[in-house]
């Protein structure tokens, strides 16, 4: 989901649906040919995602966008691992430009789903399925039964909510058990609060290093890492060049991406790790 | 005592989730699973509270309640993945995986909790006209302690503590409770074995 960047971005679109679901209010409105996807918007939370009707491939969000930046180190995995449907932009995304890859998504709320499938152009197809389930028990399992991912995004938090349980120490070595030795974690997390520093010190305990990734333009951070060391720069930006023209069509400006890519270390690292014994993520994000 | 059981109650239904959630993840069902056996836990833990008040009502008894739910919270602490794991392996659907994990890990504790309200009654009631004022008292305590317990655990103690050190307090605690009532129940027995010596030395 998108937090914190539609504060400049004032919705008065027309309501065209409505729908209660057990975890929230999801609405969808819709000015000219933008419709946008919002959860809970009686409580004032702008989060969302939107498409273009009349130009459905184009991603509309920055943070959208740069859940592709992963591309730079794995740019043909075979397997794909979605956490977090919302309208459904990024798995399509991934259908589209990578048709024979399997992709899984798994989204806890069957209302979102369906919202996507109605209003945000979302399918099933042969090569992508939709688990409605948590997504930690879900990785758990996948360890289990040893299947492995290329590409795994974590897109799970949503602005008024954010599940504790999949920013520990713990779910991300369940996660590293289910990524294969040269995929690529992609995950949105947040930019703000003190929250940035806890997530920090917790990746990087886990992972080592990682790739921080924030534009200017968008209020969040996409951490980008994988199991060994990560790729030189010079890597990345001959990668960026193979890669850019099957990108252009979505809007996704691949070529900016390697220079935004840092592994300066900006956080406070005296900040406790969160662990599953001690994971107080809806507290710290308003400190 | 009232107070610090009720506390106790919420403390660690509040921590429930928390200890659920690795395995069978934080959607609306674990928390409806971990409330609903709650309850259940209380309802019986009331009634056999209730029966065995009836028989010899006594502080030993009343003091074994507090300690027996500190031994029984144990497991929660020590075992918990040890618990959860082959559940988790057995039961594919996660409601009923956190139903029963609830199970095995809060239905002893928490009825061995719920028997403390009755008793605690009896032991107060001196006498009928005013047993259902103190039954009110005595709910009103141990419900103020469980809106701390909940307010307490939700808002400040999991920001402060990790869940094993919030559960470790809520059993010392308990253990000190009961100390304190085998205590207090042996001055009462030895001033009541004096008064009756001093009133038999006085018939001699």
């Amino acid at each position: 989901m998108c937090f914190i960047t539609l504060s400049s971005f004032p919705v008065k679109g027309e309501t065209i649906h409505e729908e209660r679901s057990k975890y929230r209010d999801i609405t969808v409105t819709q000015v000219k040919d933008r419709r946008c996807l919002l959860f809970n918007v009686h409580r004032g939370d702008r989060n969302q995602t939107c498409v273009l009707i009349d130009d459905p491939d184009r991603l509309v969000f920055d943070y959208t966008r740069m859940s592709f930046a992963g591309l730079l180190l794995e740019s043909e995995p075979e397997r794909i691992l979605i956490i977090g449907l919302g309208g459904g932009s990024i798995p399509l995304t991934f259908s589209d430009l990578l048709p024979n890859t399997r992709i899984d998504v798994v989204e806890i709320d069957e209302a979102v789903v369906k919202v996507a499938k109605e209003f945000f152009f979302f399918r099933e197809t042969e090569n992508m399925k939709v688990t409605i389930e948590d997504g930690r028990p879900f990785i758990k399992r996948a360890a289990i039964r040893n299947e492995i991912y290329d590409y795994i995004v974590l897109d799970a938090f949503s602005g008024d909510y954010i599940p504790e349980h999949m920013l520990t120490r713990e779910f991300l070595e369940e996660v590293k058990r289910i990524l294969s030795p040269n995929g690529v974690l992609v995950a949105n997390t947040f930019s703000t609060s003190r929250l940035y520093d806890h997530e920090s010190v917790t990746y990087q305990r886990v992972f080592n290093e990682f790739y921080n990734f924030r534009l200017p333009t968008s209020g969040n951070r996409i951490i980008i890492t994988q199991l060994g060391s990560l790729p030189p720069r010079g890597e990345l930006v001959a990668e960026a060049r193979r890669i850019a023209e099957s990108l252009e069509k979505y809007g996704i400006p691949i070529l900016d991406y390697p220079r935004r890519l840092s592994t300066r270390i900006d956080w406070d690292m005296s900040r406790r790790i969160l662990t599953d014994q001690y994971s107080p993520g809806n507290l710290l994000r308003d400190k | 005592m009232a107070f610090i059981s009720g506390f106790c109650i919420m403390t660690i239904e509040m921590l429930g989730a928390r200890i659920l959630s690795p395995y069978f993840g934080g959607s609306l069902s674990v928390w409806g699973s971990i409330i609903t056996i709650f309850m259940v836990a209380l309802a019986m833990g009331y009634l056999i509270g209730g029966r065995l008040s009836t028989q010899n009502p006594n502080a030993v008894t009343f003091a074994i309640f507090f300690i027996g739910a500190a031994v029984f919270s144990l497991p929660v602490i020590l075992f918990a993945d040890a618990i959860m794991e082959p559940i988790f392996l057995t039961i594919e659907d996660p409601r009923y995986g956190s139903l029963f994990a609830s199970i095995f890990l809060f239905f002893i504790p928490t009825s061995i909790l719920g028997m403390i309200s009755p008793y605690s009654v009896r032991l107060m009631v001196e006498t009928h006209e005013h047993s259902g004022h103190m039954a009110g008292l005595l709910y009103f305590i141990s419900t103020i302690g469980s809106a701390a317990g909940t307010l307490g655990t939700s808002f400040y103690f999991v920001l402060w503590f990790e869940v094993n050190q919030i559960l470790w307090s809520a059993v010392v605690a308990l253990i000190a409770t009961g100390c304190i009532i085998l205590l207090i129940g042996y001055a009462q027995t030895v001033k009541l074995v004096k008064q009756t010596r001093h009133y038999e030395n006085k018939q001699a």
